[in-house]
């Protein structure tokens, strides 16, 4: 299973992006001028502050050849994982619906959250047990996850939330505890917790790590490549 | 021509920036302001004001969260 990480100026995560994929298979960079993901099987779009942040998280990202070369990958129905800061550039692409707004607190979170695997039905989650929790960091400042109420209803509806925080844990006010969401294909994952600063049980938790054992189980869909 | 954008959160998003600039004004004697909201100014030179509504769209204003104005020069 061949992993890339998206690197954009900015990015912070993609090494321990890189090492967590490492473990459970083959890794390796995308720059973010880069537009050939041929041999590519998952997409990883780290956490960061891509192009500074500015404007809004994720804004200016989304319009950077690697970003637009992942939406073909997504298109071709191939897996791609958005963590943090690549969640907020997942839904500026309009990959994830929704948005991902300041903290209620108006703070930087940085701490230890567990969160509730929703669905093991799915390419991220088939190593963890459904209603089983993961302990897996958060540290950021815009993770406050936001739909319209009806567009939540949808997404519930379909099953499109994966991950939820524990009741009482939610770290920044985000609409019912989503903590991260699936599209509707089941192929693109967008999360605000950090997976890939829990892969070994010296830095607390190795619970991260199953989601990337998830993803390096599935096979490669024999769609044509993007 | 210069053009103005003003982006501003949507009415009913919990916009916790204006939250703590309100939380902030009593302490400084003003006890009558409410309902602050804080947004951004985008300052353009454009020569095609008609495509200024697609750039707010896809660029600077998320429109599932924020809504825009467009002020052009009077004339």
């Amino acid at each position: 299973m061949q992993f890339g990480v998206i690197q954009f100026p900015g990015s912070c995560d993609d090494r321990d992006a890189l090492a967590a994929c490492a473990r459970v298979g083959e890794a390796r960079l995308v720059w973010h001028e880069e537009t050939d993901l041929d041999g590519i099987d998952v997409v990883v779009v780290p956490g960061g502050f891509s192009y500074g942040d500015y404007l809004r998280a994720g804004a200016i990202a989304r319009f950077s050849p690697a970003i637009e070369a992942v939406v073909g990958h997504a298109a071709a129905g191939r897996p791609v994982v958005g963590i943090c800061n690549g969640f907020q550039v997942l839904c500026e692409s309009g990959l994830l619906p929704g948005a991902l707004l300041p903290n209620d607190s108006l703070r930087f979170v940085c701490r230890q959250v567990e969160v509730v695997v929703e669905s093991s039905e799915t390419d991220f989650t088939r190593a963890c047990p459904a209603g089983s929790r993961l302990s897996i960091p958060v540290k950021h400042q815009s993770g406050r996850y936001f739909a319209p109420p009806e567009h939540l209803d949808r997404l519930e509806g379909r099953g499109g939330v994966v991950l939820r925080y524990v009741p009482g844990q939610n770290p920044n006010g985000s609409s019912r505890d989503i903590a991260g969401i699936v599209n509707e294909r089941g192929n693109v994952l967008g999360l605000m917790p950090h997976p890939e600063h829990a892969v070994d049980a010296l830095t607390g938790s190795a619970d991260g790590l199953r989601i990337f054992a998830s993803l390096a189980a599935v096979e490669a869909p024999s769609a044509v490549r993007a | 021509m210069r053009a103005r954008v003003l982006i501003r959160p949507k009415e009913g998003i919990l916009d916790p920036q204006g939250k703590a600039v309100e939380r902030a004004l009593p302490a400084l004697g003003f006890r009558d302001v409410s309902h602050v909201r804080v947004g951004r100014l985008v300052e353009l030179e454009v020569d095609d004001p008609d495509r200024l509504g697609e750039l707010c769209e896809k660029l600077l204003a998320n429109p599932l969260i924020e809504d825009y104005e467009i002020e052009l020069p009077a004339g």
